[in-house]
């Protein structure tokens, strides 16, 4: 799950990052507000969106008029705001973040990732801050310091040491660098928290450090115990049609294509998505149906995938296991009957009773396409959707 | 031959009396596998299906002999449940449990250095030697004996591999699903390990997705250690998109990293057979070890 910078910085704060003085506005007048209360001479207003590059794309501007600030507000809320990470469509502005000006001495970087292959948690810090760290990364790694934790121990002082120092700075600035580092390791420990990122961690002109921006992403699997993360989470960042199916437990992500795929099981979903594309085809979502499809996840399915008016075909792919086959081709045949879908369904049907389901959709009066193997599913699925985009 | 699950294996069940534990233990058991034991706290000396539940998992293994255990717990309990197994002594568990926090799964991984327990999973289908024993929730008729092993991170799409290869008359030795989490047990190399010493098997199918660097690790591994059996490679995921997680909590291009094609150009490069299309991981196999025979 992600958050926005703004409460990421509360969250910060609360466990001791030193964050600049603001606050967060949804209107002209709150941002107008919030600026009036800081009590400085330089403001930036910063769009909030669940993405990174919005300095380049217009959404963070600076003010030295309360004037200004009210200007800059009205500018950015409701602009869409089309940077690197949100793709062509870009995002709504809804929120702003409203915080005092600093004057910058030096960028740095921190943050803390999964890293996978060691099985711990790894705390970076890089002098390249400001930038994309994914760049630094490929272009000079050497330029990335890491620290990796033990999960019994947590961040150490002497590795927060290591870390500070390792990064040039000296006396006091070293000494608030370091605690900076256990604070955020802390904020992230106990949010269960899966990727930190404050890119740039700034030292001011006055020498203090302190977190400009602000990036956390939560374990989706351990929301279950963290109730104040959950409260963050802004559903206006997520397609409606995404939020709709996994309030029924179906995992649906919209891709480009015309191909709507309904399959049980991630992996599966994924290579049904690669063989539309081996095909000729691109396809238009992944949906993971789970174990369990019977006729109502199936007719939820289907809504789901209609909902993008850009599929011309649908191929259900479902390799039964527990669940038997001819179950699935009931719920199919049960939800086709209850609903008017126009565009081509390709079924592949295989693993336990596949025969049985294939009988039971020979015999029902309805209108699919049959397929006899998976290739032959993917083949013709593709062939339907250009035969209507035609 | 085989690994992980044989003749020997004694199975017991932690969650048994739980909704999945107890539908998949009458599954299990109808495959014939030997489940000695279930954990319950709280229902130690009831019985289910007439095996014998106990309290702990020390206690069913002081009683029954079981050594190996398979996890149906739910996921803010199952971090524990691997360590209880482990910590009594278990060669072998088996995590089917979905939706574990991967900060407890750090935790694990670093309780399970210094024991000698092999833990599969967590979010996994499980693994089975066919006709010896089956310790998880997959389809048992799919699965035929023989000598091709799978390892695979996936459920559904290894049960379609599993399907090709019967269907192509090529049986198997043991099918391993590692699960989809971003931190697992047993991964490629730690199985492929397994896989080269085992007489039984004679060619591997290697079922890898987006996200984190196993594929990568397994392929620098095989070159380094001059693994010869045959390897056919499929990688899921080849049309996801960068930045979201496609189901399982693990596959997920982060940074740029952990795509499908980076993973598939350092698999071909150690020289194994990566297959575009997931249709044709059994007839890929067939091909090369009718090859191999007719030598």
């Amino acid at each position: 799950m992600k958050i926005h910078e703004y409460q990421a910085k509360e969250l910060l704060k609360e466990s001791g990052v030193p964050v600049p003085k603001g606050n967060h506005a949804f209107t002209v007048d709150e941002a107008d507000e919030v600026a009036k209360n800081l009590k400085t001479e330089l403001i930036v207003v910063k769009a909030q969106i669940h993405a990174g590059g919005r300095g380049k794309g217009g959404g963070v501007k600076l003010a030295h008029s309360f004037e200004e600030v009210k200007q800059h507000a009205s500018n950015i809320l409701g602009m869409t705001l089309i940077t690197h990470q949100t793709g062509p469509e870009g995002k709504v502005v809804r929120r702003l973040l409203v915080e005092e000006g600093v004057a910058i001495a030096t960028e740095l970087y921190a943050g803390i990732v999964l890293d996978r292959s060691k099985n711990q948690f790894v705390f970076m810090v890089s002098t390249e801050g400001g930038v994309e760290i994914e760049k630094v990364a490929a272009q000079s790694p050497e330029k990335i310091i890491k620290e990796w934790i033990d999960p019994g121990l947590g961040l150490t002082d002497f590795q927060a040491r290591n870390l500070a120092y390792s990064l040039g700075l000296a006396g006091d600035q070293a000494k608030n660098a370091s605690k900076t580092f256990l604070s955020l390791w802390n904020a992230f420990e106990k949010s269960d928290c899966s990727l930190a990122e404050i890119n740039p961690l700034v030292v001011t002109e006055s020498g203090n450090v302190l977190a400009l921006d602000a990036k956390m992403n939560f374990d989706d699997n351990a929301l279950y115990r963290q109730p104040q993360i959950n409260e963050m989470r802004d559903l206006s960042e997520e397609l409606e049609s995404e939020i709709e199916a996994s309030k029924h437990n179906l995992n649906y992500i919209k891709l480009g294509g015309n191909v709507g795929c309904m399959v049980n099981g991630a992996g599966l979903a994924m290579a049904t998505m690669d063989i539309i594309k081996l095909s000729g085809g691109e396809p238009a979502n992944f949906l993971d149906v789970g174990g369990v499809a019977s006729a109502e996840t199936v007719a939820r399915g289907f809504q789901i995938i209609l909902s993008d008016p850009a599929v011309k075909s649908i191929l259900i792919n479902i390799f039964g296991g527990i669940v038997r086959c001819d179950r699935v081709a009931q719920g199919v045949i049960d939800a086709l009957s209850q609903m008017d879908v126009e565009v081509p369904v390709i079924i592949r049907l295989e693993g336990t009773n596949a025969k049985e389901a294939a009988n039971l959709l020979e015999n029902s009066d309805l209108d699919f396409i049959v397929a006899t193997s998976f290739q032959d599913g993917a083949e013709k699925a593709v062939r339907a959707a250009i035969r209507i985009e035609s | 031959m085989s690994i992980l699950v044989d003749g020997n294996t004694r199975v017991v069940v932690q969650g048994i009396t739980g909704k999945e534990g107890s539908f998949h233990t009458t599954q299990m058991i109808e495959y014939n596998t030997n489940i000695v034991a279930g954990v319950t706290p709280g229902k130690g000396g009831q019985k289910f299906l007439n095996i014998p539940i106990f309290n702990t998992v020390k206690e069913s293994k002081e009683r029954t002999d079981a050594n190996t255990s398979v996890i149906f717990v739910p996921p803010p309990f199952a971090a524990d449940a691997i360590m209880e197994a482990a910590a009594s002594g278990l060669g072998l568990v088996v995590c089917i449990t979905e939706g574990v926090p991967a900060s407890d799964m750090v935790k694990v991984k670093n309780f399970l250095n210094g024991t000698n327990t092999t833990l599969v999973g967590p979010n996994c289908p499980g693994v089975i030697t066919p006709e010896k024993g089956k310790i998880g929730i997959m389809p048992g008729f799919i699965h035929s004996p023989g000598n091709i092993g799978v390892i695979s991170r996936s459920g559904t799409l290894t049960y379609e591999a599993v399907d090709q290869l019967t269907k192509q008359g090529l049986g198997q030795s043991t099918c391993i699903g590692i699960g989809g989490d971003p931190i697992i047990g047993s991964n490629f190399v730690d199985l492929l390990t397994l896989f080269a010493h085992d007489d039984g098997t004679d060619g591997v199918i290697l079922i890898g997705e987006i996200g984190g660097t196993a594929e990568e690790e397994a392929a620098e591994w095989v070159v380094k250690n001059h693994f010869t059996k045959p390897i056919v490679a499929f990688i899921a995921g080849q049309t996801a998109p960068p930045g979201r997680r496609m189901g399982h909590a693990g596959a997920i291009i982060a940074s740029g990293k952990g795509t499908a094609e980076e993973k598939m150009k350092a698999l071909k490069k150690a020289g194994i057979t990566v297959v575009d299309s997931p249709s044709e991981i059994g007839i890929t196999m067939k091909d090369i070890i009718d090859e191999r025979n007719s030598d």
